[in-house]
């Protein structure tokens, strides 16, 4: 029998999400966390660039422009009352972790520092407005230790390396949820009152990815199993500069720093595809600037990558031509991109001062997730129907903020921000709420399927399955799209999910720390995700920022200005556009220029 | 090109003791990381092979183990970068001095348990400033505590020190890493406290200088400066 535990709130996830919601939650109510990692392997501390908040500190900014500029970016089909939270509260979160000890980058006057990121602008004068808070390029390495550093001080309860595998519900209400003690393979119930998942991306679906192995969309498919919806999973970004051919990142701080995207001509392309802010439009934009770029055989050599030169002289030159002051030293880029040198000398062997970086589009960030309000709340429709008890935060969430596309940064805004309101929102919900009762044997099902995974005896390893599906949603539901392309995906992710339940091989039959059997469940997890995913894709027939659509190139708002609502019913999935957009602030749909 | 790798193995729930594990791979390139390696001969050879990582790009700290005996992130070495040729072996190990759990996994928890007891925490030494914005801090005084920052409490270091081996109780250098942060943060206002336990027997003095901690370092930290700086601070509040 599985041990249970009782605590009033459970966080799910000890990213800058989680962390932030338990830092709240746990100030007035018996709170965990339960991570499959030791927080600090969180992949929020692989944030490099910068967190988004208009503190003005370098020059004029406001909260407005930070709004406007990431419902642009959204390409319109981010909520503009989520935008509005989002601005607005970052730069009170960004103090407040200034607060709590986070060490930024400071300016002359021994404030914090601010860069500029693709898609931030002043929009008065349209040129790009340094708002990214920025600790060299680690801010999320620092806004991770800062917040466990935080949580150590708070003395909150952590359940380090235990694996949630399940949400027990009871009706229609959630009571608790089971995970794997990874050391011992044992189960362990925890019944609380709030729960809320923070468990990041899974972007580990694509075969180049900038994600840790480790983000599996494990929230994602427990969803479905459990008959609840997931939202706008269609729009996943790839960010345009991950190191040929690995995928790590190179930030985006890197052309905020004035570095360009360079051709095999030797051309500063985005000049032709983004005229105003060129290296710095919206990701979606420059991501398919290089893939067109690469098709017309302007890659690098005629090979699948570009160049992205951050060498003084190059920047200095642009820098020079577009009759800015500024320029960049050697000293710079040593100095404000220190990890951004190590990677690309010991990933590729190259030196960005001395050579420029190779760089091809990799899959980065899910805009999509768990449909929520703009209080952290789970919702089960369109309507927004709340589930009482029940939040998500982070990059699993789908508030939405980010709508079509993300711009650079606010993702950590986005943890900071709707972290604390998750936190604040359990809190608050639990002074009135009960526990709900634990149906009868709630591991019964997700025990059996772990058995199953355990004594797995069939011909296909997990590795074959995981090839395929990385292989054929990269080449299919990636940057560009098609109807037939995007059907072929979404038939051999049902085949592979066929394999991995009928014809799995595990080596591993024991319990104590199975890695072999728990990366089989997170298989069966992107798979599950990808099926969502791919679907999605396919019923929006337009294209709108992430999700682009050669058969239907336009955006089109007439029939689709609203969220991508995937619901599972009775075991299928079904795709319905039925939560609308919130226009509140009043910004109209237009095309966008950058 | 072929390369071997021998990897230390034990399986608490089958093995008695620990035994070596010896797999060979074809077609290996020299840009491949050991974790790539590792990762190759759990899915395709034998998943029972366990270990930690996560993000594979030396940033999480999830994959400390010995590399031909060195402490190094399997995800961070390179062929390459140590010199591998066809027909080669590499020799992987967990890190030492922490009870091994499987394989190359190994209890992380006396390790947390010495980072806890530092105060590895903010302590404003004044209030918040009334204008409801950040503290001010001088780029000078941001600049004295940058390198402690970037540590990663893979265990590097700490696993690397035979003070460390000699003796569990040694907090290990790691965990004045993490002190020395707070320490020379001007914001901060528990250096003093900070310092009283890092006196005690068990604290800064257990170092003798022995330097294998600074290359151990995979975000390359001057560990041993740092150990320095903070012994040095003890004797001035004397
Ligand atoms: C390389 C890189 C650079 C980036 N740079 C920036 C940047 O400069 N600015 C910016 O705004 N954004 C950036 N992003 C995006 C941003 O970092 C992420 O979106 C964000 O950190 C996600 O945080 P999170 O708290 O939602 O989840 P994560 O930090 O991913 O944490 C997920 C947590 O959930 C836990 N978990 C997952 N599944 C389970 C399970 N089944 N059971 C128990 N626990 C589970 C994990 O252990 C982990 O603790 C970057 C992303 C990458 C990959
Ligand atoms: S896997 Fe993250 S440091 Fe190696």
């Amino acid at each position: 029998m599985a041990q249970v535990h009782q605590f009033d709130a459970i966080v799910v996830g000890a990213g800058g999400a989680g962390l932030m919601a338990a830092l709240y939650a746990s100030r007035g109510i018996k709170t965990a966390v339960i991570s499959k990692l030791y927080p600090t392997r969180s992949h929020t501390g692989t944030a490099q660039g910068g967190i988004g908040a208009a503190l003005g500190n370098l020059e004029p900014d406001s909260w407005e422009w930070h709004a406007f500029d990431t419902v642009k970016g959204s390409d319109y089909l981010g909520d503009q009352n989520a935008a509005k939270v989002l601005a607005t509260e970052a730069i009170d979160a960004v103090i407040e972790l200034e607060l709590m000890g986070l060490p930024f980058d400071r300016t002359e006057e021994g404030r914090i520092s601010q860069r500029r990121f693709g898609g931030h602008t002043n929009n008065e004068t349209k040129q790009p407005v340094r708002r990214a808070c920025h600790s060299a390029d680690r801010t999320g390495h620092m806004i991770l230790q800062t917040l466990y550093q935080n949580c150590i001080k708070e003395n909150v309860t952590f359940f380090d390396e235990f694996h949630v595998v399940d949400l027990i519900m009871n009706g229609d209400r959630p009571a608790g949820v089971v995970a794997v003690e990874i050391d011992s393979g044992e189960l362990h119930v925890f019944q609380a009152k709030a729960i809320t998942f923070a468990t990041g991306g899974w972007g580990r679906i694509w075969q180049t990815t900038s994600n840790a192995h480790t983000l599996t969309g494990d929230a994602t498919a427990i969803w479905l199993r459990r008959g609840l919806p997931l939202e706008d999973l269609e729009f996943f970004q790839f960010h345009p500069t991950g190191l040929y051919p690995i995928g790590v990142l190179i930030t985006e701080g890197v052309r905020g720093e004035g570095g360009v995207l360079i051709n095999d001509r030797g051309e500063r392309f985005m000049e032709r595809y983004a005229p105003t802010i060129k290296d710095l439009a919206s990701r979606d934009v420059v991501s398919r600037a290089i893939y067109l770029e690469i098709r017309d055989g302007r890659g690098i050599k005629g090979k699948d990558y570009v160049h992205l030169d951050v060498r003084p002289e190059t920047v200095n030159r642009y820098l020079a031509e577009a009759g800015e002051e500024r320029r960049l030293t050697a000293e710079d880029v040593i100095n404000k991109l220190p990890d951004i040198l190590d990677f690309t000398k010991t990933y590729a062997g190259v030196d960005p001062v001395k050579q420029p970086i190779p760089i091809q589009p990799t899959a980065h960030y899910a805009m999509g997730g768990i449909p929520t309000n703009l209080n952290a709340e789970v919702i089960r429709d369109g309507s927004e129907t709340v589930i009482p008890g029940l939040y998500a935060a982070g990059e699993v969430a789908c508030v939405s903020v980010h709508g079509a596309n993300r711009l650079g940064t606010n993702s950590l805004t986005d943890l900071v921000v709707f972290g604390r309101r998750a936190g604040q929102q359990m809190l608050d919900y639990c002074k009135n709420a009960d526990f709900v009762a634990l149906p009868d044997n709630p591991t019964a099902e997700v025990e059996a399927e772990l058995d199953r995974i355990r004594n797995a005896s069939g011909s296909v390893r997990g590795i074959e399955i995981r090839k395929k599906m990385r292989k054929v949603m990269m080449d299919h539901v990636g940057v560009f799209r098609t109807e037939d392309g995007i059907q072929k995906a979404l038939d051999t992710i049902r085949q592979l999910q066929d394999d991995f339940r009928n014809n799995l091989s595990i080596d591993d039959h024991g319990y104590r720390y199975n890695s072999d059997m728990l990366e089989a469940w997170e298989l069966g997890a992107l798979l599950d995700t990808a099926e969502a995913t791919a679907l999605a894709a396919l019923e929006r027939k337009e294209s709108r920022g992430a999700h682009s659509r050669e058969d239907f190139p336009k955006r089109d708002d007439e029939n689709y200005l609203a969220h991508t609502m995937i619901y599972s019913e009775a075991g299928k999935l079904a795709v319905r556009f039925d939560r609308p957009v919130d226009l509140s602030l009043g910004y109209e749909p237009k095309e966008r220029v950058y | 090109m072929k390369v071997t790798l021998r990897i230390r193995r034990f399986n608490p729930e089958t093995d008695q003791k620990p035994y070596w594990g010896d797999y060979t791979l074809d077609g290996v390139e020299p840009t491949n990381s050991v974790l790539e390696l590792i990762h190759r001969v759990k899915w395709e050879q034998d998943g029972t092979l366990t270990l930690r990582r996560s993000c594979a790009h030396g940033v999480c700290g999830s994959d400390a183990m010995r590399v031909n005996g060195v402490n190094r992130l399997a995800c961070k070495i390179l062929m390459d970068g140590i010199g591998v040729k066809d027909g080669d072996t590499i020799q992987l190990e967990p890190i030492l001095g922490l009870p091994v759990i499987k394989d190359l996994v190994v209890d992380f928890e006396p390790f947390f348990d010495h980072y806890r007891a530092v105060m590895p925490y903010f302590v404003p030494a004044t209030p918040p400033p009334a204008d409801g914005r950040e503290r001010i801090q001088s780029q000078a005084e941001r600049e004295v505590f940058d390198d402690t920052t970037k540590c990663i409490l893979c265990a590097c270091c700490t696993t690397s020190c035979p003070s460390f081996w000699a003796s569990g109780k040694y907090v290990g250098p790691a965990a004045i890493v993490q002190a020395h942060r707070f320490i020379f943060d001007s914001r901060d206002g528990a250096a003093k406290e900070r310092l009283n336990i890092l006196a005690e027997p068990d604290g800064v003095w257990r170092c003798r200088t022995i330097f294998n901690c600074t290359p151990a370092c995979p975000r390359d930290i001057e560990v041993t400066r740092a150990i320095g700086e903070v012994k040095l601070a003890i004797k001035r509040a004397e």
